[in-house]
């Protein structure tokens, strides 16, 4: 009769891939998130950008790099047309409100007048909010899609990304131990 | 009412599988006619209680009954009939529905038709699928409940994503699935043949036709998901090498392997453990595809609302079907051997040789595919595989695969004559050698382009030589050429038919890959651009109202020369529930090429706007091989051999022998 270890090689094959499954399985039940991408950013300097303000707006002066220096902040990406920020801005107005950090805004892809007149609507959580209409700065930023936040050490360096909505939990989880760090 | 009830056949539907899958098998196992027979009666019931469960979901979709969760999610009155009937599948929970509904059907039908299959071999066939059923119908009872209310029940729904509104993706979902699940007839038959420890030509015969039918239908579901892709996403590409995507092309290239090895076991009863093997895997396969979309361990455009708890049920069920199959042909495979021998030039080489290139193509696929998997939970990094490595692995591995099919079906059982063959396919080698030096004089700016000639004469190679061994056999310039056009089998047509489909997929692959023209301007009306001898004129936009949906439709002249062969009107759409913005591609399609033309944001002065169009060169002929492929299958599924089964039983019956 043949050899008979070569029948066996399937099983061990499918055993090893299903040993994989299962850790990856625990893994997401415990929180890890396939879809989120470790910015290659995360530590170093935010890139250089000057954007102009929204006309009508009470600060209309624009956002620029050099604004970050300081303290500690964060930057949404976001648009007027865009559902999950629709979504992701009641707890953006909630949870930044009297924690002392400043929110900056970009308005992704979007005409000025739709951004305002979106905010007015919505409320405005944020300190400075510049537009990005051509991607220019979202592409240096490298975003995937909207909403992404950014924290922002007071160096200007780029300490992490959520490149999804944050919720209370994400806010729980993911910033406030990091912002508790910075401010040590 | 009738949701409830659809409920209570669902329940119903779990322990009649259960029965099934245990009843018979010890029946067999103790020689019980009566055990045994409980098998075709309980299948025919499974299929009625799942039909009759699956349909009173696709009622709620119908009358649009808020107060069903699904429905809610799923469906909004404003949607056509033909998007709530295709929304019951278009998601998570109801694509369960679909899938246990086509088990039901498939098992249904062996009990039905299985007339002259040996009782003992059916009863654990049979067995074996009501195991899978149980499984299914218990995931879907315990973790994806499709009959859950709302109380109060909403007034309108949320409607069903508007990129899936299509009639492409209607369709897609069953072809697919009865393409996934058509392979578990293979593994069950597998399995009950591990168990009887015995694998003939006889069982070759039985299940060749199943895994037959679900590669036509895997084939053409594929096709469609493609077609849909090209047509709906506005990015006119065809294939992503997605996840998903892959999880349907793996039990695609496995199916292959097995249609082709399950010949060499019908006719000459050898590889026996290895298409065993192949049953079990791609079927394991097909399963492997909907734990990974529905687990939520990968990401993916496809992947389903989900949710690790179903991902931990789906993986036990896996664990036990894939992890017991193998184990069980770790135990009893190394009895299987025997056979015929054959010399490595001959037919049985050649399906051996498309064997392990399809095998290997397949093994590249699922490392691609789960190799970012892999890595990450490995802590080896974030690792993305895209089409570079799939393209640089899987091409190359299909230009030997495709010279082989061409000298194949040329070479004779046990021993073939290279030599006679290498005559006979003088002319397609020719023809193909021509091809490659005329397209190479044409384009020849980059390696692409001779990659791209290289590949258009495999497509020549590919069909010449499937038509070449038609003629070989039909003699068309000979007498009584008409009685060998009659008596050629259906199966010989199948296999010239899908062969010749294979050529010219590949012919369209080739050249949409090399020579798709992509152009992106903003356009104001009356501005045209001109590519590959055509001039498009973007005669400008205006709005319009749809069922469920508003948007602005474009209109696009298309000039050959001066005269105007088409407008296009291409439409950015935004549907009202969920509210969301698609665009609608408009395509001319023409022998040689398709110009397609996408409607992009409008610009600030209200009349400009960003316009996209695409040169897609033989796409056409892509859709148009996965026709003729799917039809060679079908044709092949006529065959006399495959209708009447297995001529030795029947001689069997009519004249009764001493068992052997």
């Amino acid at each position: 009769m043949a050899k008979r270890w070569p029948y066996l090689v399937p099983l061990a094959v499918i055993a090893i891939l299903f040993a994989i499954f299962g850790k990856r399985l625990v893994d997401v039940e415990q929180g890890f998130n396939p879809a989120m991408i470790p910015s290659v950013l995360n530590g170093k300097p935010m890139p250089e950008f000057d954007l102009p303000g929204l006309p009508g707006r009470t600060n209309d002066r624009g956002f620029k790099t050099a604004d970050l220096k300081g303290q500690v902040s964060l930057v949404n990406v976001w648009g007027s047309w865009c559902v999950g920020c629709l979504q992701e801005h009641p707890n953006l107005v909630k949870l930044t409100q009297g924690s002392g950090i400043p929110v900056h805004g970009i308005a992704w892809r979007d005409k000025p007048e739709a951004s305002l007149a979106w905010l007015r609507k919505q409320g405005d959580p944020y300190t400075l909010v510049g537009q990005d209409p051509d991607s220019r700065t979202a592409i240096a930023l490298g975003i995937t899609g909207a909403p992404e936040t950014f924290l922002v050490d007071p160096y200007g360096r780029i300490v992490f990304k959520w490149a999804n909505q944050i919720t209370p939990e994400v806010w729980q989880k993911e910033f406030l131990p990091r912002i508790a760090q910075l401010r040590k | 009412m009738i949701t409830e009830l659809g409920h209570f056949a669902l329940a119903l539907a779990l322990a009649v599988a259960i029965i099934q899958a245990t009843v018979p098998m010890i029946g067999a196992a103790r020689n019980n006619v009566a055990w045994m027979a409980l098998a075709r009666p309980a299948a025919l019931a499974l299929m009625g209680l799942i039909g009759f469960s699956f349909g009173s979901l696709i009622h709620a979709f119908i009358v649009s009954d808020f107060s069903v969760v699904g429905v809610y999610e799923n469906s909004h009155t404003a949607q056509p009939l033909i998007y709530k009937i295709s929304g019951a599948w278009g998601n998570h929970e109801g694509s369960m529905m679909l899938w246990i509904t086509i088990l039901g059907i498939f098992g249904a039908s062996v009990a039905a038709f299985g007339e002259n299959l040996p009782p003992a071999l059916r009863a654990r066939a049979l067995a074996v699928q009501g195991m899978i059923a149980a499984g299914f119908i218990g995931f879907i009872l315990f973790t994806s409940n499709p009959f859950l209310r709302l109380d109060p029940a909403p007034l309108e729904g949320r409607g069903v994503n508007p990129i899936l509104q299509d009639p492409g993706l209607a369709l897609h979902p069953p072809m697919l699935y009865l393409g996934y699940v058509g392979f578990s007839m293979a593994f069950s038959f597998a399995v009950a043949a591990l168990i009887e420890g015995r694998v003939d030509a006889a069982w070759a015969r039985w299940v060749r036709p199943w895994t037959l039918a679900a590669w036509t239908f895997l084939t053409l579901g594929i096709g469609l998901g493609s077609w849909w892709a090209y047509t709906e996403l506005g990015w006119g590409g065809w294939w992503f090498w997605d996840p998903v995507e892959n999880a349907s092309f793996m039990p695609w290239l496995c199916g292959t392997a097995l249609l082709h090895s399950a010949i060499v076991v019908e006719k000459r009863e050898a590889l026996k453990s290895w298409t065993v093997l192949l049953a079990i895997i791609t079927f394991s396969l097909s399963l492997l595809g909907t734990f990974l979309v529905r687990s939520g361990i990968l990401t993916s455009v496809h992947a389903f609302a989900s949710d690790p708890t179903r991902g931990i049920f789906v993986l036990a069920l896996l664990i036990i079907s894939i992890g017991g199959s193998l184990v069980l042909y770790a135990v009893r495979a190394p009895t299987l051997e025997g056979g015929g021998v054959f010399a490595p030039i001959s037919r049985e080489g050649g399906l051996l040789l498309n064997n392990l290139f399809l095998a290997t193509a397949c093994a590249t696929v699922l490392l691609g595919t789960l190799y970012p998997l892999i890595a990450e939970t490995l802590d080896l990094g974030k690792i993305t595989v895209g089409p570079p490595y799939f393209n640089g692995v899987f091409v190359p591995l299909m230009v030997p695969l495709i010279v082989t099919a061409g000298v194949g079906p040329l070479m004779a059982w046990k021993r073939g004559d290279l030599a006679a063959a290498r005559l006979r396919l003088a002319i397609a080698a020719a023809v193909a050698l021509i091809v490659i030096g005329v397209s190479a004089a044409l384009q020849h700016n980059n390696w692409h382009d001779f990659a791209a000639a290289g590949g258009l004469g495999l497509a020549a190679w590919m069909s010449l030589a499937a038509i070449t061994e038609w003629w070989e056999r039909v003699k068309p310039l000979q007498s009584g050429a008409f009685g060998r056009l009659r008596h050629l089998p259906r199966a010989a047509y199948g296999m010239t038919l899908a062969h010749l489909g294979l050529g010219v997929v590949i012919a369209g692959v080739t050249a949409s890959t090399a020579w798709k023209q992509e152009h992106i301007q903003t356009q104001a009306p009356g501005d045209s651009i001109s590519f590959a001898g055509y001039t498009v004129t973007f005669e400008g936009a205006a709005d319009f109202v749809g069922p469920n949906y508003s948007g602005q439709r474009g209109s696009f002249a298309v000039k050959k020369g001066e005269r105007v062969v088409a407008t296009l009107t291409p439409e950015r759409r935004v549907y009202i529930q969920p509210q969301q913005q698609t665009t609608e591609a408009d395509i001319l399609t023409t022998p040689l090429a398709d110009i397609y033309t996408v409607l992009g944001d409008p610009q600030a002065d209200g009349k400009s706007y960003v316009t996209r169009m695409y040169y897609q060169p033989l796409v056409p002929w892509i859709w148009m091989g996965v026709v003729l492929m799917g039809l060679g299958g079908l044709v092949s599924l006529s065959d006399r051999r495959l209708r009447i089964g297995a001529p030795r039983r029947a001689a069997a019956k009519l004249n009764p022998q001493p068992a052997e």
